[in-house]
């Protein structure tokens, strides 16, 4: 599985989100590729989920891969809680990509 | 071998960076664009960006929208590291009133963060501690509760980030 974290410049706030959703899969025993991406080389990334600011809303209409939008990129409750909740979305529908 | 010499330059410490130079409490701006001179000013003073760093930031904000208001009253500004980064650095402004940055929920905005990036991972360590600080709603309240720079350096100073092992505010 890959999860893109997105953000304006593809350092900061997607490495921010890269080392919050890899501690949470450890915490969670799972195992998915976690790609930190800027908003020029995303349209090129595939990704099964995609989690970004709320706000960058706008630049995801094309995303083929499940947008997940997080208000506050600090609070590791709402990361996780949305993250773990795309990623049982995605593991349902395996016959996706 | 005099103390310039930087063969090997220490992690970046979010408590190092925030110094006496790029740090201000309770700065008054009737704009979100005036936040962000304000706080560019700082860094340009410090010899830490270039002038032009500060419209970069602006640009961003402008072209990409207000994503960058990560947090509840919290902007984290940054452009690019070849917009005119000189060092690695972060400050920090608070806002006696908060204003609007334009974003769907985090407005307005009291707490004034901007960094530069010299590559794309040497200040990861920095941002990781910021992003403790930042969930830590002690910690938060401190840096606004400052009323002064000094009370301000020393609501970042008696902070302390959890080290390896140590137990974390949330249980997972």
């Amino acid at each position: 599985m890959r999860i893109a974290t997105l953000c304006g410049m593809g350092f900061g706030t997607s490495m921010m989100l890269k080392l919050f959703i890899d501690d949470i899969l450890k915490a969670e025993g799972l195992k998915a590729e976690i790609i930190p991406v800027d908003l020029g080389s995303f349209k090129g990334a595939q990704a099964d989920i995609v989690v970004a600011p709320t706000d960058m809303e706008r630049h995801l209409k094309d995303s083929k891969g499940r947008v997940v939008l997080i208000r506050n990129l600090v609070d590791k409750q709402e990361i996780k809680t949305k993250v773990l909740a795309a990623i049982q979305e995605v593991l349902g529908t395996s016959s996706g990509g | 071998m005099g103390s310039q010499s930087q063969a090997n330059p220490p992690p970046l410490n979010l408590q190092a960076l925030l110094a006496r130079e790029t740090v201000r409490a309770k700065v008054g701006v009737s704009s979100w664009d005036e936040a962000v001179r304000q706080v560019g000013r700082l860094l340009v003073e410090a010899g830490l960006i270039r002038e032009e760093y500060i419209a970069a930031m602006a640009r961003v904000l402008r072209e990409m929208g207000p994503y960058a208001v990560i947090a509840p009253g919290t902007v984290l500004l940054h452009a690019r590291p070849e917009d005119g980064v000189i060092r690695p650095c972060m400050g920090l402004m608070t806002l006696s009133t908060p204003v609007p940055f334009g974003h769907s929920q985090n407005d307005p905005v009291d707490l004034v963060f901007a960094f530069g990036a010299i590559d794309k991972t040497s200040h990861i360590a920095a941002l990781q501690q910021l992003a403790q600080l930042l969930s830590n709603a002690t910690a938060l309240e401190g840096l606004r509760q400052a009323q002064d720079d000094i009370q301000l350096l020393a609501a970042i100073h008696s902070w302390h980030p959890a080290g390896e092992g140590a137990p974390s505010s949330a249980p997972d």
